[in-house]
């Protein structure tokens, strides 16, 4: 394990991200819009994608950090979590954890 | 200019309205705003549907000009005999349940200075923010030879629908031993990974109802979007199927109809089936509108998405100039919803921020072999690029069990994006 990973693991151990409880879609952060092209918003879809809506906000974070380092497989969400800061991850999660179906 | 005055002058005509009667936007009175959104595809549907969402005071009217939405993604998979077509299209009921305003007619002038839309039914609807999604054009100048009566004899199957049906039934009435010549156009053309995924699964189609044909892929480009996936898989599924890049003569030059005959430079091949994809540009309201450049298509801003060419008017989807987004469903939606929050910000008179987009582009070798490219996207000095060390394609060695659960991947996508956008 490089240093990189241990510091992004530690981080997301210890910073633990709230739920955005009160925006609505007028207030989803920077790329959070696009993750529902293949992340249904809505539980009438039957794929095999996770949904993001109302899922805590840390798994959210700690999976794309997961994805990013390598360190869990992926088909395409290691090539898309790569393209979001610290900080735009954190927001995106927090807000998906504050939305409903 | 000139053109800009007659196209306008014949507007007011058109629609029989003076400038003096023109009514204030409803911004100016307080309301929530007037958007008018042409095209009812996976832009202009996802970006009618979630202005709504953002700000219900949001007057939203979607103007399209057929009742049913054929998909194009999937669309090989109907060529092939995999997929009826059915399940590519869909309607428009759940937009009119999330209170978007339908208007199922055709759109046949945009005036840009006195903000209006005119209908082929003689109505005139008013806007604060024009939204243009109206997908492409075929050029029907951009190929000797290739008419839209030649379509009937070698579909393009481009935009899907009957065009899609007709390349099916001729592949369907071949005889075992035929050859099928597809024709793949210059960049840039709607999806681009889309000849190849359709050579892919007609060589599919081929290889298991019609082993003794060929299929030629005649080329006017020397490198296509996720060119070596695509390669190994034909080389390891599909050894019939042979790629004839610009450089080795592909580029196609002319087309006769009458014998089914596809020209190039050096050589002419006599097809029993031949896919002519042609060259595109933005649909015509892009034209009417004056929104459109020389190459055909729109130049936008890359926050925005407004054109650089009109005030008020965006333009998203395959029409629009949208840096390094691919031409592609997936791209469409995302900037949709770009779009839709920046309208919301704009007409509230506050402003919009800077966007990051995704694309995902699934496409589908063979019903259990699937292989993407993807990417993330941010303005830069002025355009949309490619956020460096993110997206990229499949890995051009991964197994199996990987390429399978990509086709499965593609599937769920399918879904996911017409839920959204329709469901």
């Amino acid at each position: 394990m490089n240093v990189t990973r241990i510091v992004i693991l530690s981080a997301s151990l210890l910073a633990s991200v709230a739920p955005a409880s009160a925006a609505g879609v007028a207030d989803a952060p920077a790329g959070a819009a696009s993750c529902s092209g293949c992340h249904p918003a809505t539980s009438r879809v039957d794929t095999a994608v996770p949904r993001l809506v109302g899922r805590n906000p840390d798994e959210i974070v700690t999976a794309m950090h997961a994805f990013k380092s390598g360190e869990r497989p992926a088909t395409v969400m290691d090539r898309i979590a790569k393209g979001f800061s610290e900080d735009e991850i954190k927001a995106i999660a927090a807000w998906y954890g504050g939305q409903k179906d | 200019m000139t053109g800009k005055q007659t196209s306008r002058r014949d507007f007011l005509k058109t629609v029989a309205a003076g400038a003096a009667m023109l009514p204030l936007p409803a911004v100016a009175q307080g309301a929530g705003g007037q958007v008018v959104v042409v095209g009812g595809g996976f832009a202009g549907a996802t970006c009618a549907r979630f202005i709504k969402r953002i700000d219900p005071r949001i007057t939203v009217t979607l103007v399209e000009a057929s009742p049913t939405f054929t998909a194009c993604p999937f669309s090989n998979g109907v060529i092939a005999g995999l997929r009826d077509l059915k399940a590519q299209e869909f309607g428009y009921d759940k937009l009119a349940g999330d209170h978007v305003a339908l208007n199922i007619t055709p759109a046949t002038g945009v005036d840009a200075q006195s903000r209006a839309v005119a209908l082929s039914n003689g109505a005139r609807l008013s806007y604060d923010r024009l939204v243009l999604a109206p997908g492409i054009d075929i050029r029907w100048d951009g190929l000797p030879g290739y008419t839209e009566a030649a379509a009937e004899r070698m579909p393009h199957a481009w935009k899907a629908g009957e065009q899609t049906l007709l390349l099916r039934r001729q592949l369907e009435a071949m005889p075992d031993g035929g050859t099928v010549v597809i024709s793949a156009p210059a960049n840039p053309f709607r999806c681009p990974p889309g000849p190849y995924e359709r050579a892919s699964l007609i060589a599919y189609y081929l290889k298991t109802k019609k082993p003794k044909s060929k299929l030629i892929l005649l080329d006017a480009k020397d490198a296509f979007s996720k060119q070596r996936l695509f390669q190994n898989a034909w080389k390891e599924l599909y050894p019939n199927l042979e790629w004839v890049s610009l450089s080795s003569g592909g580029k196609v030059t002319s087309v006769e109809p009458a014998s089914k005959t596809v020209v190039t430079d050096f050589s002419r091949h006599q097809a029993a089936v031949a896919n002519i994809i042609p060259p595109q540009k933005a649909a015509r309201v892009a034209d009417l509108a004056q929104v459109a450049d020389r190459s055909g298509w729109c130049p936008v801003d890359a926050m925005t998405f407004e054109s650089k060419q009109q005030p008020n008017i965006h333009v998203i989807g395959d029409a629009a100039i949208m840096g390094a987004m691919p031409k592609s469903a997936f791209s469409a939606n995302a900037q949709a919803k770009v779009c839709a929050a920046a309208i919301a910000k704009l007409l509230a008179g506050q402003k919009p921020e800077e966007p990051r987009l995704i694309n995902t582009c699934y496409s589908v070798v063979a019903p259990d072999y699937g292989i993407t490219v993807a990417g993330v996207y941010r303005p830069k000095d002025g355009v949309l690029s490619d956020i460096e060390g993110a997206g990229g394609v499949s890995p051009i060695d991964a197994p199996a069990a990987t390429r399978a659960a990509e086709a499965s991947y593609a599937d769920g996508w399918f879904k996911t994006i017409t839920t959204e956008v329709f469901g």
